[in-house]
């Protein structure tokens, strides 16, 4: 087994047998890190010493028989959007290229109470706006499989760095699908949690109802242990939700008994690649071999979704953005008149064309006269979304649907069309309008070899369910065990 | 042509919390020590988030039953969007169209000679947090402007009245009932000085023209009021500004959007604020991190019942209830509420509530004054006054002595002074009036016995022949009571 | 929904956001702003009167926290991303 292909879980079994250290593990990461990443842009920091230091740490306390946290010993890289203390979150902007968090985000500490090792700061779409990875102000984040593909986005850098090798685990975050959707082109698992799941403190704010964090691995075991270590209510952010956390790997392994898996009838989604609905028909029939009974569901308002999704999410990032000023931190410009002008230009200059796309679609929707018309209006069919999720799930447990209308197009290829980048959302984007948590699992190949996910959908809070549908699938295909060559 | 002034006061005032709207820093006033209280919260950085604190909702909720508004059973949070330096958000957390309490009103005395009262309608009051504090480099290089977040995420609650007050006078005496009513229920000291009562005063004036027309002039909304000193002689001004204008130009309310001015304390002039050509577009819309809060029937009663008697009934009823003057029960409830409570406490005990005012307002106040003290360390507690006063009433003791009594148990100070000290000096000092009447008429008897002229005197008419036999049986009775004396005299002349 | 966006509006929606643009940028920006907008007018086609706005994904209310105090930042901390500062006040140029 290579270190660098093994799943944390596996690794854990090895430390705990003491075949392996967590140094050893560690190194192994970084070694790859250096000699590939060169080519990939998975990361946009490496923090080299302390994770090696970490890892020291943790096999002195393995050694010593201390108690250890679950992750322990295990690297995960951290999306560069979550604020780490003392280490450089950029969020791929020169806005905030020097900004230094005196603060660790919630999961943050949840994952070093877990005795991870915090191994990097992964590549985004700069402020978590695209589907990428591209629009990052400091590199292109190419995909393991094919280096003239995108990784995905935004968390693109987080999807690379597991399928390259770099890191067991890492975690994104997912306002319309950027954890999913990369998670997919990158042929690995990535998993978005019901709203308020987990803590938002610490997350450098895009979308606020709708941005969530959530981990990417190698399989679906992995994703469960994760998401354990990272749920649960934060005092310090008030959208966390109260419920407790379930133990997601205990009953892993058991299947759904009389399992009702809801299909899109008639697959019509323009520009819908016949290899991704191949690959999503092949899956359904690998359920209905397994006895699940599949029943075709009506989404009414799905075509709804992407025009809902980009009125809301830009709406919340103009105002989530605005405190970019270079007051009080971030970039400010060297030139200007007065006050009004050192906002306008600091703002100007630093941040990218599809932040400023989105900033400018945002305050135009929120604005005098046209509030009613757009966000308000977006906020009512939010609810129609919504409610078609809650009708569905009356008649089936989980809802399975393509991540995305294509494998992973070109580096270069959309990103001079923003519609029709926003286009690709389609399936995506629903889960987030609704709070409903979504899983991207490796379901399939392109001709290109290029990976094609399949997405799992269920009720909020419903994560177990989620899982355990996941892994039944897993346990039927080999998908999952693929790597880039 | 004659016209009627229209004034409208939009009024922040800070919650006295011990932390922020939504987060756990300070709200303690620092201005020595900028940015010690600041948290990524409220500095704004990036990834943070609000929480709202409990305790600001509730003193919100205080705030707003007692100004009798109505509490809607569903409130929510929204964002109010605008740059400046102090706002390091870039958004104000607020509330819009849905705010925690609104339909409220303050009676105001409106004339102190025929004691005419009327009721300020309020439009609204809501939470929202403050600002940071801006300065200005005062070195006079001028180059830079400094940024204070400390208070930055104070809770405020803004109250918001219908333009029903009528003048400079009227405006004043809301501010002060207002201070009076919210530092009663402790929920905000209200001081101007500290910024934690902030007032912006909307003037316009109705003009009546001779055709029977009423036109309005354009609405002035005047900022920078430090004193309610201030505001009165702000609005004084800018009335007749507004009336010069209005002859000058005749330009209406149609004609002329809201204009900003702001209140230059050191020239008495209001002056129009340069550079707001359009209203600001806050682009409010519901903060998404932050829950709505709902309110039940049983929660707003539970508010209710706390919120201890206000004010202006507190004066009512001490008017009715011990017979005071207006004069005295507004002395009283001036004080605040401990020493109201202080004077209710010795009129109870003693019986008496005139004589306790007496004392509370002249000796006690003049004590409380001299030693820079608050009534709740005044040394003599309310119940051992009224004791002292107990005597007096019991004609045990005259005023005259329950003073010499006063001073005795002020001047102790190795231990607090008690019901039982009392006794002693009284003993000590031989101050107690003579309650057996059989000494005190064999005095009497002598006195008159000696003076027969004077007694002859009064019997044909002359009343003050009296007063020298009562000091004779004074002098021979040192703790006899002088009207006791004379009453007895009286009567054994007559 | 109007989807077709004048140069002025574009230049007063910049205005509004802070964003100091070129002239390329404001066309290029406006064009794309309208093609977006011109896809989002499909939410026109329903009938939303009767429907509640759904702020928030999840529906909670009563969120509080007590009023209890917590160290704030230590001054260096709160200053130390400051692009302009004298060690107590973050510097900004003189306000007008």
């Amino acid at each position: 087994m290579s270190i660098t292909s093994a799943t944390a879980s596996e690794l854990l079994a090895k430390m705990n047998a003491g075949e392996i250290s967590s140094e050893e593990i560690t190194a192994a990461c970084l070694e790859q890190i250096s000699r590939q990443d060169g080519a990939i842009n998975a990361f946009l920091s490496v923090q080299q010493e302390a994770a090696l230091a970490s890892a020291r740490e943790v096999d002195r306390k393995r050694q010593a028989g201390e108690p250890l946290g679950k992750l322990a010993g295990i690297p995960v890289a951290l999306k560069d959007n979550i604020c780490s203390n003392g280490v450089t979150t950029t969020c791929a902007s020169r806005m905030l290229e020097e900004f230094t968090p005196p603060y660790d985000a919630h999961i943050v500490e949840q994952l070093k109470a877990a005795d991870a090792i915090l191994i990097g700061k992964t590549n985004l779409d700069e402020f978590a706006m695209g589907s990428s990875t591209e629009n990052s102000a400091f590199k292109t984040t190419a995909n393991p499989w094919n280096t003239a593909h995108a990784a995905g986005g935004s968390s693109g850098g987080s999807a690379a760095a597991v399928a390259a090798g770099f890191s067991p685990l890492s975690l994104g975050s997912d306002t319309g699908g950027s954890i999913r959707q990369p998670a997919s082109f990158c042929g690995v698992v990535g998993m978005k949690p019901t709203y308020g799941r987990v803590s938002r403190y610490g997350l450098v704010a895009f979308a606020s109802s709708l941005d969530q964090i959530g981990p990417f691995s190698r399989d679906v075991t992995d994703a469960a242990l994760l998401l354990e270590v990272i749920s649960g209510k934060d005092q310090r952010d008030t959208t966390s939700l109260e419920a407790p956390v379930p133990d997601y790997t205990a009953n892993l392994n058991q299947p759904l008994e009389n399992l009702k898996v809801g299909y899109i009838d008639n697959l019509h989604a323009e520009g819908l690649d016949e290899e991704v609905k191949a690959a999503t028909l092949a899956a359904l029939d690998v359920y209905k071999s397994l006895g699940a009974e599949l029943i075709p569901v009506e989404l009414p308002h799905a075509k709804y979704c992407v025009a809902t999704y980009y009125i809301i999410a830009p709406s919340e990032a103009s105002s989530n953005l605005a405190r970019y000023d270079g007051v009080h931190y971030g970039y400010r410009a060297e030139q200007f008149e007065d006050m009004v002008d050192m906002y306008a230009a600091s703002r100007g200059e630093a941040f990218g064309d599809e932040v400023k796309r989105r900033i400018m679609l945002g305050t135009y929707a929120l604005s005098s006269g046209y509030y009613d018309a757009y966000y308000l209006k977006a906020l009512k069919v939010r609810r129609l979304i919504r409610n078609d999720f809650e009708q569905a799930f009356q008649n089936v447990d989980i809802i399975a649907t393509p991540v995305t209308p294509t494998p992973a197009f070109k580096i270069g290829e959309l990103v001079d069309d923003p519609l029709a980048m926003y286009l690709a959302d389609i399936f995506t984007t629903s889960a987030n309008l609704s709070g409903i948590p979504g899983i991207s699992i490796p379901a399939g190949m392109s001709q290109d070899r290029l990976p094609i996910g399949l997405q799992l959908l269920a009720p909020p809070l419903e994560e177990e369910r989620l899982l355990r549908a996941a892994r039944m699938f897993e346990r039927e295909t080999e998908w999952h065990q693929q790597r880039p060559a | 042509m004659d016209y009627t002034v229209i004034i409208g006061l939009e009024v922040h005032v800070q919650l006295q919390t011990r932390t922020k709207l939504f987060c756990s820093c300070s709200t303690k006033f620092n201005p020595d020590h900028p940015n010690t209280q600041t948290c990524p919260v409220c500095l704004g950085l990036p990834g943070a988030l609000p929480v709202l604190n409990r305790e600001a909702f509730h003193l919100g909720m205080k705030t707003g039953l007692a100004i009798n508004c109505e509490i809607p059973a569903f409130t929510k949070w929204d964002r109010k969007q605008y740059y400046y330096p102090d706002l390091p958000k870039a958004y104000q957390i607020s509330q819009y169209d849905l705010p925690m309490s609104q339909n409220g009103w303050l009676e105001i005395e409106i004339d102190p000679e025929t004691r005419e009262k009327k009721k300020v309608g309020i439009i609204r009051a809501h939470l929202e947090e403050d600002a940071g504090k801006n300065s200005h480099d005062e070195s006079g290089r001028g180059q830079e402007s400094k940024v204070d977040l400390n208070r930055c995420g104070t809770p405020l609650v803004e109250i918001v009245s219908e333009p029903d007050l009528r003048s400079a006078q009227e405006a004043r005496r809301y501010l002060e009932e207002l201070k009076l009513l919210l530092t009663y229920i402790n929920v905000s000291d209200c001081n101007m000085q500290e910024g934690s009562l902030r007032c912006d005063a909307n003037v316009n004036l109705h003009v009546h023209q001779e055709n029977g027309e009423v036109t309005p002039t354009p609405i002035v909304e005047i900022k920078n009021l430090n004193s309610f000193r201030g505001v009165e002689q702000a609005i004084e001004f800018e009335v007749k500004r507004q009336w010069d204008e209005w002859q000058k130009t005749g330009l209406s309310i149609k004609d002329v959007p809201k204009e900003t001015r702001g209140w230059d304390a050191d020239r008495g002039i209001t002056l129009g604020q340069r550079g707001k050509e359009e209203a600001a577009d806050y682009r409010y819309f519901p903060d998404p991190d932050l829950a709505p809060v709902t309110v039940t029937d049983e929660e707003r009663e539970q508010v209710l019942q706390e919120l201890c008697e206000r004010p202006a009934s507190r004066r009512e009823r001490f008017e009715k209830n011990y017979e005071l003057s207006t004069y005295d029960s507004a002395v009283i409830i001036d004080q605040g509420r401990a020493f109201a409570d202080y004077f209710e406490k010795v009129a109870e005990d003693c019986g008496n509530g005139k004589q306790a005012a007496n004392w509370v307002t002249q000796d006690v106040l003049r004590e409380l004054n001299e030693r820079d003290c608050q009534i709740s360390d005044f040394p003599i507690k309310p119940d051992v006054l009224a004791a002292v006063l107990q005597k007096v009433e019991a004609n045990e003791i005259t005023i005259k002595s329950a003073r010499t009594v006063f001073q005795e148990l002020l001047s102790q100070t190795d231990t607090e002074p008690d019901i039982n000290r009392i006794q002693s000096i009284i003993d000590e000092k031989g101050l107690g009036l003579v309650s057996d009447t059989g000494e005190l008429d064999a005095i009497i008897q002598s006195v008159v016995d000696k003076n027969a002229k004077a007694v002859a005197d009064f019997q044909s008419g002359k009343q003050a022949a009296v007063g020298a036999l009562i000091g004779q049986v004074m002098r021979e009775m040192k703790g006899a009571d002088p009207k006791t004396v004379r009453e007895l005299l009286i009567k054994k002349m007559s | 929904m109007s989807t077709q966006l004048t140069s002025d509006e574009v230049q007063k929606v910049a205005q509004l956001s802070r964003l100091k643009l070129s002239d390329q940028e404001l066309e290029a920006l406006g064009s794309q702003m309208g093609s977006v907008l011109k896809y989002i007018a499909m939410l026109d086609e329903l009938d939303t009167s009767s429907i509640e706005p759904m702020a928030h994904a999840i529906e909670i209310s009563n969120v509080f926290r007590e009023d209890a105090l917590h160290e704030s930042l230590p001054r260096e901390q709160a200053l130390s991303n400051a692009p302009q500062t004298d060690g107590k006040y973050f510097l900004v140029p003189a306000i007008l």
